[in-house]
């Protein structure tokens, strides 16, 4: 079942070709809606319980002792459920594209199925196949149908974060090679944490999964890649860069860093807070600075992404109660999950100002609502769920990282929750001065030429935010199925 | 229950109870008088969402609860306060309104981090009862944002900003029921204040500072709108100064009094600004309530007011109460001015006059919360520990003060207005010039660090990685390349000696056999020798 769900888009992808131009927009859809079925009956599934559902486990590569082992759990599945829903979004904005149809539809769905692939994988190499071939697709995305100097940013791009790949590959090596017996296996490795006696080498393999996993997240100071990619890249692939495969470095540390090197995660426990606390001030302070409302955007992800960042961290302080420490990390899988809805359907309104004024430009332009208020009032919406109003995705998600790093009980993760806090008030201001200077206000030089939402961005729209209304306002359903991970990797980390 | 693990919810109790109707009734009246004034379904559902955060505030049993409904009033405040959203000045006017009260609500994120911490627990009930540390700490931040929301010193520009916004929304959210939110937080958590010791003494001193101040402030405004607004503060000051005397009772009774008293004149004053003349029950609607604002017997905000005065222990901070007392009087006589003004007469409709009429009878009348026999069973049912009544000659003096107060005002027609009172203290300045300017230049710095010296780096990394390749291919390639075909020549040069013996002739082979033959056996014989 889960390998059908992983390698469904694939298989659509190759019989792409086959369909008439016409109906590839539509196959497209009809797939990715279909990708959206089937993981949400895997939800259903598999319920709120512990443990690995859907596990497949075949011989791929026996001599390094990898294999094609796929399964979901707690931290998997809302993961998948969004991957899913951002494609299916993407699908459905895309729906009027024109350049390139079947080539465009072939490559997301490529991409899905890597994306899906990712978090379903159980096993070190299985990951890193998926966590480079997801370079490669969107490196092709940014190159073929980005704007502005697509060739650059692309290039950038792929050299960054495959570079971050290669030291991630150097950190899963260092893991095979000081498990015995040596495996890529995640679940053996989770099991019997390996060069659990060597503290030195234990550091050093961490640093290099949390570099090359950080460069991907991206952290503070390896974000530079992310602005250039985000802007000059189309807005259904900025949406699933940003949405979909940002979440691959956080879900690497939840997934990989935490429960297999608790020892080395319990000592450097500071520095991963530091990391995030300077993620978070620089990214929302450097986002204040921004006009293009993409790169805007775009440094706000490393704001949340580093929210992300501290709550793990804070979850490396064993001192306290373990509640506080589950509650950050249940906080962060469901920013991970608030962020990837809001931030995608952020990306796809900016992707509607170039659409009909080719600029992204906040200053040239202002009092939208009149012409567009039905945009006006989704750009609204999705900003103030960036900015954490309670009853939208963010909220919950942030308030949770406080509370829990504040509250795991040790200094430093006092002081730093309580400095983080004031990132909230920074994302404030940043959105609401894009709402002031491109919805309110007197109008500018582009605002006529500011039409409302057709009905595809719309129906593209409306199911991101709204899934961010009901995870604002009934998180239940979404925290039950984190809460018994989180609980694991609390455990795991503090033995 | 939001979060598992973490019990809490929505309960009612005599509190709560008391906001609810308060918000209940005022809701009532101002969308009432509301459907007149030809506003469009925006400004009703935010009104509507509004109401039902104030809701969930004031009835949350844990932070998270608590901190939701706080934060979309905030929310709707912003929406509201920007309602005429194409001009640019009411935008800004409500970024501002919404990021100060951010600011301050940064304060419960953080409190509810060191509840955690300390109390294990999100509850409101459990926050007195967290070690040692951790109670101040979550003190010092509900302190801050109660403060805040309820345009308190310092954040009290804020609210000043927010009369932007229409005049219903003034009289909903920015003097009955948001505004008092913070008073709200502080009574319920007196507790906790209580239990740290500076906390009860530091909000006294904010209340009664703000009435104070926030009186000079009401005093020196020419705009009535502001003056109101003001006057707001400076009256929320008591109730602010109430919960940390710790007299539940007349610091409730005093907000629920304020509630009709300010948002009946701020309806008045929508009137007023919308027409362009008056009508006769507005005037004397406004009227009462300005004599009740002055706290002029035996209207509500006297009785109310001196409950408050009476629980106050402190001779320094009774002073500044009552100095602040004097103030409110003559603050209200200046608003007063504006009924005695000469105007024309407008329509108003039945739907607007039957709120505006009820609203002046409670202004008037809600003194009887102070009554001997009702005091008591309203201190019961806010479950108050207090048992304050004010003295006799309290009343008496308060009120002769009230009455000569108003009565020197309106003969004078003219009072002081000091340009630092006329600006809100400058305190919107200091803002400005002290966090606004500061943070949006360390912003734009960085953007400058980010791009040359973070990526910078980067940049220079990848020259670097080209200049290194075009070294390679220019020099080193040449050498590798050259030492390539020196060796292909060699190897040429080799073969075509090595060619050379090939002759096919017989006897040259023999005898370059013979020469081996004879070279090898020197060989072994040295060798063995």
């Amino acid at each position: 079942m889960l390998t059908l769900v992983i390698f469904l888009p694939l298989a659509v992808a190759v019989v792409l070709p086959a369909v008439p131009r016409r109906a590839v927009p539509w196959t497209w859809t009809a797939a990715a809606l279909a990708e959206v079925a089937l993981v949400a009956a895997m939800w259903a599934v598999h319920g709120t319980g512990g443990g690995v559902s859907f596990e497949t486990d075949a011989r791929w590569i026996p001599s390094v002792r990898a294999g094609y082992h796929v399964g979901v759990d707690g931290l998997s599945l809302p993961l998948l459920a969004l991957t899913a829903v951002l494609f299916a979004a993407c699908a459905v904005y895309s729906l009027r594209q024109t350049r390139r149809v079947r080539e465009f539809a072939g490559l997301f769905l490529f991409l899905e199925t890597v994306c899906l692939g990712l978090f379903a994988a159980l096993d070190l190499l299985l990951f890193f196949v998926f966590f480079d071939l997801s370079i490669v697709g969107m490196y092709f995305v940014i190159l073929l149908w980005g704007h502005g100097d697509p060739a650059r940013s692309a290039l950038k791009f792929f050299l960054y974060t495959f570079l971050g790949s290669l030291v991630l590959l150097l950190g899963f090596i260092g893991l095979y090679l000081g498990a015995d017996p040596h495996t890529f296996d995640m679940v053996d490795l989770t099991r019997t944490p390996p060069l659990s006696g060597s503290p030195g080498l234990a550091g050093l393999t961490l640093l290099a999964v949390g570099i090359g996993l950080g460069i991907k997240t991206p952290v503070v100071p390896f974000h530079t890649w992310l602005p250039p990619a985000h802007t000059d890249a189309p807005a259904a692939g900025s949406a699933i860069l940003a949405g979909v495969m940002l979440k691959m470095g956080a879900y690497g540390l939840v997934r990989i860093a935490m429960p297999m090197l608790p020892d080395a995660w319990r000592r450097y426990a500071l520095v991963i807070l530091i990391v995030g606390l300077v993620s978070v001030l620089y990214g929302a302070l450097v986002a204040l600075a921004q006009d293009n409302v993409k790169r805007l955007v775009a440094y706000s992800s490393v704001n949340h992404m580093g929210y992300i960042v501290l709550a793990l961290g804070a979850a490396g302080y064993a001192a306290g109660g373990t509640d506080a420490r589950r509650l950050a990390v249940t906080g962060a899988v469901t920013q991970m999950v608030g962020h990837g809805l809001v931030t995608g359907a952020l990306f796809l309104l900016c992707g509607v100002l170039r659409d009909r004024a080719g600029s992204y430009d906040i200053g040239r332009f202002g009092g939208v609502a009149r012409g567009a208020p039905v945009f006006a009032g989704l750009l609204a919406v999705a900003s103030f769920a960036a900015l954490g109003l309670p009853g939208l995705s963010g909220f919950i998600a942030e308030f949770q990282i406080f509370a829990g790093t504040i509250g795991a009980g040790a200094v430093a993760t006092a002081v730093t929750g309580a400095l983080a806090v004031t990132g909230i008030l920074i994302t404030a201001a940043l959105f609401l001065r894009v709402l002031h200077k491109v919805v309110l206000g007197p109008p500018g030089e582009l605002t006529p030429l500011v039409t409302d939402v057709r009905r595809p961005e719309l129906a593209a729209l409306v199911p991101l935010l709204a899934l961010s209304l009901l995870i604002g306002v009934a998180p239940r359903a979404l925290l039950d199925t984190i809460e018994p991970l989180s609980a694991a990797v609390v455990a795991l980390v503090g033995r | 229950m939001m979060l598992p693990g973490w019990p809490g919810g929505l309960a009612v109790d005599g509190l709560s109870a008391v906001l609810l109707v308060t918000l209940a009734v005022v809701l009532a009246a101002v969308l009432a008088y509301s459907a007149r004034e030809g506003y469009g379904p925006r400004f009703f559902v935010l009104m509507l969402l509004f109401a039902a955060a104030m809701a969930v505030t004031v009835t949350a049993s844990d932070l998270l609860l608590l901190l939701m409904g706080w934060e979309v009033m905030g929310a709707m405040s912003y929406a509201l306060i920007g309602y005429a959203w194409p001009d640019a000045g009411r935008v800004r006017a409500a970024d501002t309104a919404f990021l100060t009260t951010r600011a301050a609500d940064l304060g419960l994120y953080a409190a509810a981090g060191f509840a955690v911490a300390g109390a294990h627990s999100l509850g409101l009930d459990a926050l007195a009862h967290a070690e040692a540390p951790w109670r101040d700490l979550i003190a010092a931040g509900v302190v801050v944002s109660a403060l805040g929301k309820s345009a308190q010193l310092p954040f009290s520009f804020w609210l000043s900003k927010a009369m932007a916004g229409p005049s219903p929304v003034s009289a909903l959210l920015h003097s009955a029921t948001m505004v008092v939110a913070g008073a709200y937080l502080l009574m319920r958590l007196h507790p906790l204040l209580d239990a740290t010791g500076w906390a009860s003494t530091l909000v006294s001193w904010a209340g009664a500072l703000t009435a104070l101040l926030m009186g000079a402030v009401a005093l020196a405004q020419r705009d009535l709108k502001q003056l109101l607004a003001a006057s707001t503060c400076a009256q929320i000051g008591f109730m602010v100064l109430a919960a940390g005397a710790g007299t539940v009772g007349g610091g409730t009774a005093h907000l629920v009094a304020h509630a009709a008293v300010k948002s009946l004149l701020f309806l008045c004053a929508g009137v007023w600004l919308t027409r362009d003349g008056s009508h006769r029950l507005v005037d004397v609607a406004f009227g009462a309530g300005a004599l009740a604002l002055a706290g002029v017997p035996p209207l509500s905000l006297w009785v109310t007011k001196d409950e408050v005065l009476a629980g106050v222990g402190d001779p320094a901070l009774l002073v500044v109460a009552f100095a602040a007392s004097v103030l409110s009087a003559a603050y209200a006589g200046k608003a007063l001015l504006r009924v005695l003004r000469p105007a024309g007469s407008s329509p108003v409709g039945l739907s607007q006059r039957v709120p505006l009429a009820g609203l002046a009878v409670a202004a008037c009348g809600l003194g009887v919360l102070g009554l001997p026999g009702v005091a008591g069973e309203w201190r019961r049912l806010l479950g108050a520990t207090d048992d304050v009544t004010p003295d006799v000659w309290m009343l008496v003096l308060s009120g002769v003060l009230a009455v000569v107060t108003v009565g020197a005002v309106v003969l004078a027609r003219r009072v002081p207005e000091p340009g630092w009172a006329l600006d809100w203290l400058l305190l919107e300045r200091a803002a400005t010039a002290g966090v606004v300017r500061p943070v949006f230049a360390l912003a734009r710095a960085l953007d400058r660090f980010d791009d040359r010296v973070v990526d910078g780096a980067v940049r220079g990394v990848a020259r670097a990685g080209r200049g290194t390749a075009a070294l390679a291919g220019r020099r080193v390639e040449i050498r590798v390349d050259g030492v390539v075909s020196l060796t292909a020549r060699a190897a040429r040069w080799l073969a075509a000696l090595a060619r050379r013996p090939q002759t096919g002739q017989l006897h040259l082979y023999y005898a370059q056999a013979a020469v081996v033959l004879a070279v090898l056996v020197a060989v072994a014989v040295l060798a063995a020798g």
